[in-house]
């Protein structure tokens, strides 16, 4: 029998979904004026149950007496509860889509002594004053998502749940050899392999040479090991690259630009080399102390995120967090990290292309994902950025990173012939399957409901119990090597582990969520949480036991044959055996062409005016800029006990922090600085500046909070448009050169990176909409005692100010020029030189004890700085232009005030400090720029001598709090 | 002696090495052991002076906060925890833990006719925050871990810790017992913002009161004062660089203000 249990609030409480969908709806039109909701959640239980049964386990376990009321009822004596002109709509998950507090509730009730069939959640809500088709809109754009879930309208029509039916094997063949190029072309594209022509002749060519036909599993397994996601091959691939001085012929442009610069960093630092696994593992290693090592990896998850932005960022958080825990023998988790970019929230919906969510939707959902994983999985969520951009609102971008802690003895693993190959975690569904080569193509109006299967939900619990028994297995010494499934599942794990000895798969002992899937699916699925272990046959009786005391599921499901080929069973019939050698150096050579031209340096026409608080006042507001309270309050980052400079600081705790340090080790004062750099403004007038900015700024960060620049190690992670286009790739690999360039200059060694090409949207008969090029660079410094940290917060008035850095006129790209709407003027260059005495100039300077607050100047400028500076500290400030160090320069007050040169520092110097400030600065442009004082005022005074801004604390701080103040 | 802690672990309690960390700091030495060891096992109990069950997301926080684990031990541990108590012995539930406490009926009573006294719903914001909250010990708990404690400033980081007691005449019986033990006081950080004014009935506003609690409660005692369970997490609080200010002090206190709460349990024992 099926069973419906309805829960509502007590008409004493708020009804808080209801509240939330009108909420969400307001803004965005949805509502008439009259319009009114109720909302309940609720059960559907099927299996052989008594009322007395449901009645028990609605009030024992499912609702909450306190505050809830419960309705039970089988679905056969359906009784609508719908009062007087109210419209009944119902929100639950698709049949196969994962759910995960059903199965919660499942083995809840088998606690119970209750064993159930099948159970699925729901939401219900009821509307009045709102026509049909009001209500349709409403379900799509703010209650329900297509990719994930089903609306029901009325009554459930339905008496029994969907649980899947039994598989009957099928063997698929694809007559490739056969085929012509049109056809390898539709196969390609209808068939979700994404693969260009010529790589599917090379398929052709092979089995042609095999004399037979390939399975269709085969052709999956191949499209997914050359996809771009996997493989990389544009970036690693061959590049014609020519700008206005150079011309490169690169034969692999990633291992010839960022590589070699961390190998040439490397063989400089000789003995004292403190990388350990750098671009070859799941996440790149170097050294914290005598015992441990440090990884750090950042992933993006930007194509499911704009389908399903919950979900999808959910997913992206989960992902990441299993590359350091697939590093080496097993990383802990220590922190998370996350960069989004979207589209401005404030869009009207008529404005919106066909298939897009609105940014708000997007924002929020994409938050919700992160906040509900990483706060599960409980690792702290201490750094992050936010940057908005209309050319985001196809193909919001999503980072999430994660560094990881590793005693120093399990930092590398090797597969040894004959190993089990053993899948942990969670069980394989239909859920994400054709996400690696989805997330390789370009987004268009129909993706929703093409791709809407590479959607994948997470569930936090089951991959927490995973790193549970995985850290205590590889303590004990269980397995050889781990990788986590990924993009790609089981193919590419398995595929990379067995990459030099080959590899048996019996696809039949694949524990699944429910009956039916194909032996291709069960190979291919992306469903969450699973990790694959190498075990010694000795040590498997010992690793399942473990796994079972803490109820993960650990299955073997094939053997690390030395044959040198994959080959994949099914009951015992062959479905795959194809050659690793075919499989991982078999793709042909993409070759591309890149040019670039930077634009001109056209010159900007600053305002001249003679009070500039009305442009501080829009900076502070601005989007990039204004305060992401809202995000960082829902983000645990505190668990794990080793916070020690928050992301939010000063004396109300919500001042903007430069870097954020935890501790790992809770013994230990030892701490990892993280932090970031980004702004793709920069990109529009030339990449190559954007990038080395980018560096400068991710530095500059770290080192604001007492990070030493020289060990200081940072990550790419490469956004882009469509590089089919020689400009679009022409415009990447600009940027990929700067970033050699600096990291050598500054002996900065990048240490893992990603890239995530074909970012863009194509809305329904219109061109695509690339987004800007977007190069996020994440660094992961380490300070020795995060006692002699410092935060942005002004500390005590009297004190000196010092602008640490030269001011030049660089308004390129700047925040005085987007709140004006100006174009043109210099872009902020960076010289490597300057940057790296500097970065050293200011460690030494906060070493010394003589620095009682520091802040880093980027977007606004210097008079950005002050401001947030100030309000954080809750101290009045006074800066004098005319002191600013500019190398005999004249600039104009905007200048000054706003300009965004790179590597400048604003520092708080106690009176009897400053000779020791002084002198740690040696040999750098700095000068005393103003003081602290008691007053509730900033006063920022010109070139002439007179006062160019004066604004209260207050009124700064509720522009710079308001605009994403939500609820 | 040195009093022994068994510190919970669970699938997604998340909590229990900083936690076991601060036990032993204080002087205990503590044990994480799983629930499953425990149903298997409940003799494991005796040999342990107190139990505590950290934070985290135990079984995901599905269906409710701390709701299934809090059923497992109803189900099959109920005796068992009912008699670690009598014995003598302590239990603190910090955050999840104590979902997990007032819901296994180890607080307040949860098999009354009328449904159970009290519970920990959804915050008034809708969302999970984290936030440093101030604390007060309420005047009339004679609560274990409090002794000696007035004040605290410890951080909150939860998304379901909205007090909400069954009906008036239930709160005013808690706290006549007292067992209202913890309670959110005003923050008083900062002098550009207003300070937030209460109800007519004493209830502060967000952010002193992070999450809407009835009578600010954030923290319960049971009747023997041996049992506490409080929202905010002191073990994230027990050295200076914790303290979200801790870069404007001129000198740092030796510990943080959660740590008085560990050394309370262990010279309970002394």
């Amino acid at each position: 029998m099926l069973w419906e249990i309805d829960i509502y609030p007590k008409t004493s409480q708020v009804d808080a979904l209801a509240n939330e969908v009108l909420t969400k709806a307001a803004p965005l039109g949805l509502l008439a004026s009259e319009t009114k909701a109720r909302a309940c959640r609720g059960y559907l239980i099927q299996g052989d149950l008594t009322r007395e049964q449901i009645r028990r386990v609605a009030d024992e376990l499912l609702s909450d007496r306190v505050v809830e009321e419960t309705r039970i009822f089988p679905l056969s004596e359906y009784e609508s509860d719908a009062r007087e002109g109210e419209t009944l709509v119902h929100v639950l998950p698709k049949p196969g889509v994962m759910d995960p507090v059903a199965a919660s509730a499942a083995k809840a009730m088998r606690d119970m002594g209750i064993e159930t069939e099948a159970i699925r959640t729901f939401r219900k809500f009821f509307f009045a004053g709102l026509s049909d088709a009001q209500i349709d809109k409403l379900c799509w754009k703010i209650l329900a998502n297509e990719a994930i879930e089903q609306v029901v309208k009325g009554a459930f029509s339905f008496e029994r749940l969907e649980v899947g039916n039994p598989y009957e094997f099928q063997l698929v063949t694809v007559p490739i050899r056969t085929m012509s190029d049109e056809e390898l072309k539709t196969l390609s594209l209808k068939g979700q392999l994404y693969l260009s022509l010529v790589e599917m002749q090379t398929i052709q060519t092979h089995f042609r040479e095999l004399g037979r036909d390939a399975t269709d599993v085969e052709l999956e397994t191949i499209a997914q090991t050359w996809s771009e996601h996997c493989s990389h091959k544009t970036l690693a691939g061959r590049i014609a690259y020519r700008d206005e001085e150079r011309e490169i012929r690169f034969t692999n442009m990633l291992k010839e630009t960022i590589f070699a610069a961390t190998q040439e960093i490397r063989k400089n630092l000789g003995e004292n080399d403190w990388c350990v696994s750098v671009f070859k593992d799941n996440a790149g290693v170097v050294t914290f102390d005598d015992e441990y090592n440090i990884c750090f990896k950042v992933e993006t998850h930007n194509h499911p995120s704009a389908l399903e932005p919950y979900g999808g960022a959910n997913t992206g958080i989960g992902g990441v967090i299993r590359d350091p825990m697939g590093t080496g023998m097993g990383a802990k988790p220590i922190c998370n990290t996350d960069v989004f970019c979207f589209a401005p929230p404030e869009m009207p919906l008529e404005a919106l292309p066909q298939g897009v969510l609105h940014p708000k939707r997007v924002m929020q959902g994409v938050v919700a994902g992160v906040r509900d994983y990483g706060n599960r999985m409980g690792i702290p969520t201490i750094n992050g950025a936010v940057y908005f951009d209309e050319r985001y609102l196809g193909n919001p971008l999503v980072y999430c990173g994660n560094v990881g802690l590793i005693p120093c003895d399990k930092s590398f693993k090797k597969t040894n012939p004959n190993d089990l190959i053993v899948a942990v975690g969670g069980r394989t569904g239909r859920d994400g399957i054709h996400g690696a080569t989805f997330s390789s193509a370009e987004l268009t109006h129909e993706s929703e409901s093409l791709s809407g299967g590479a959607v994948q939900i997470g569930n936090a619990i089951t991959e927490k119990m995973v790193l549970d028994i995985l850290l205590e297995a590889r303590d004990r010494g269980l397995y050889t090597a781990v990788t986590d499934c990924g993009a790609g599942g089981f193919s590419s794990a398995v595929g990379e582990m067995g990459e030099e000895i080959g590899a048996e798969v019996w696809l039949e002992k694949i524990p699944l969520k429910y009956e039916g899937l194909s032996y291709s699916e069960m190979w291919i699925s992306e469903a969450q949480e699973r990790m694959v272990f190498s075990v010694p046959d000795e040590k498997w009786a010992e690793l399942k036991a473990l796994c079972d005391s803490e109820g993960v599921e650990a299955t073997i499901i094939g053997r690390f044959v030395p044959t040198g080929n994959l080959k994949l069973l099914y009951n015992g019939v062959s479905v795959a055996d194809i050659t690793m050698e075919f499989m991982h150096n078999g793709r042909p050579p993409v070759v591309r062409d890149a040019i670039y031209a930077p634009p001109a340096t056209l010159p900007v026409e600053l305002p001249s005016k003679s009070d500039y608080s009305e442009d501080l006042f829009r900076i502070l507001s601005s989007w990039n800029v204004a305060s992401k309270h809202w995000i960082v309050r829902q983000y645990d980052h505190e668990v794990q006990g080793g916070s020690a400079i928050k992301p939010l600081v000063g004396v109300n705790n919500d001042g903007p922090g430069d870097a954020s340090v935890v501790r790992p080790r809770l013994e230990s004062s030892r701490g990892i600085v993280i932090s970031c750099g980004m702004n793709p403004l920069y990109g529009d007038y030339d990449t190559y500046w954007m990038a080395a900015g980018a560096i400068d700024e991710a530095l500059r960060n770290a080192v604001a909070v007492g990070a030493d620049p020289e060990k200081i190690a940072i990550l790419d992670n490469f956004c882009w448009g469509n590089t089919d286009r020689p400009e679009t790739l022409g415009s990447l690999v600009r940027s990929a050169i700067a970033c050699r360039d600096m990291s050598i200059a500054l002996g900065t060694p990048f240490v893992s990176g990603k890239d995530s090409l074909n970012n863009e949207f194509r809305p329904a008969g219109e061109e695509p909409i690339s987004i800007p090029p977007s190069l996020l660079i994440s660094a992961m410094g380490q300070v020795a005692d995060v006692a002699k940290c410092v935060t942005m917060d002004i500390k005590e008035s009297g004190n000196a100010l010092y602008l640490v850095g030269l001011t030049r006129e660089e308004m390129g790209g700047s925040h005085f020029c987007l709140v004006h709407g100006l174009k043109g003027g210099a872009v902020p260059k960076v010289d490597f030189e300057t940057t790296k005495k500097t970065l050293k100039a200011v460690f030494n300077a906060i070493g010394s004890g003589s620095v009682r607050a520091c802040h880093d100047l980027s977007e606004g400028g210097l008079a950005v700085a002050i401001a947030e500076m100030a309000f954080a500290g809750e101290l009045g400030a006074e800066i004098d232009l005319r002191a600013v160090p500019t190398e005999g320069a004249t600039l104009s007050d905007a200048a000054l005030a706003f300009s965004e040169s790179h590597t400048r520092f604003l520092c708080e110097v106690s009176a009897e400090k400053e000779a020791a400030f002084a002198k740690a600065l040696e040999g750098v442009a700095f000068a005393k720029v103003g003081r602290v004082n008691d007053s509730s005022q900033l006063t920022l005074i010109g070139t002439d001598g007179t006062l160019v801004a004066e604004a209260s604390l207050k009124s700064l701080k509720d522009a710079w709090i308001r605009p994403l103040d939500w609820e | 002696m040195t009093p022994q802690v068994l510190i919970l672990r669970a699938p997604g309690i998340n909590c229990d090495l900083e936690t076991a960390y601060a036990f032993e700091k204080a002087g205990a030495k503590a044990q994480r052991i799983h629930i499953n060891q425990l149903l298997e096992s409940p003799r494991l109990f005796e040999s342990f002076q107190i139990l505590c069950v950290p934070g985290g997301f135990s079984y995901g926080d599905d269906i409710s906060s701390g709701r299934i684990l809090a059923n497992q031990i109803q189900l099959y541990l109920a005796d068992v925890l009912a008699a670690f108590r009598d014995a003598g012995k302590l239990v603190l539930g910090i955050c999840n833990g104590f979902q997990v406490l007032i819901k296994t009926g180890l607080l307040v009573d949860v098999h009354g006719e009328s449904g159970p006294d009290a519970t920990l719903v959804w915050n008034n914001c809708g969302h999970f925050q984290d936030r440093w909250v101030r604390l007060k010990t309420h005047p009339q708990t004679n609560n274990v871990f409090l002794r000696g404690i007035e004040s605290m400033y410890i951080p909150m980081a939860h998304a379901e810790g909205r007090f909400v007691a069954r009906d008036a005449e239930t709160f005013a019986r808690l706290e006549s017992q007292g067992q209202i033990a913890l309670e959110y006081a005003p923050l008083n950080l900062s002098k550009l913002e207003s300070p937030a004014a209460c109800d007519a009935r004493g209830t502060l506003q967000f952010p002193d009161n992070p999450n809407g609690a009835e009578g600010n409660v954030a923290g319960l005692s049971d009747t023997t004062g041996r049992v506490l369970g409080l929202m905010p997490h002191p073990e994230r609080h027990i050295v200076p660089t914790q303290h979200p200010q801790w870069t404007r002090r001129s000198e740092q206190p030796a510990e943080g203000d959660g740590m008085k709460i560990f050394r309370n349990a262990v010279q309970f024992f002394e």
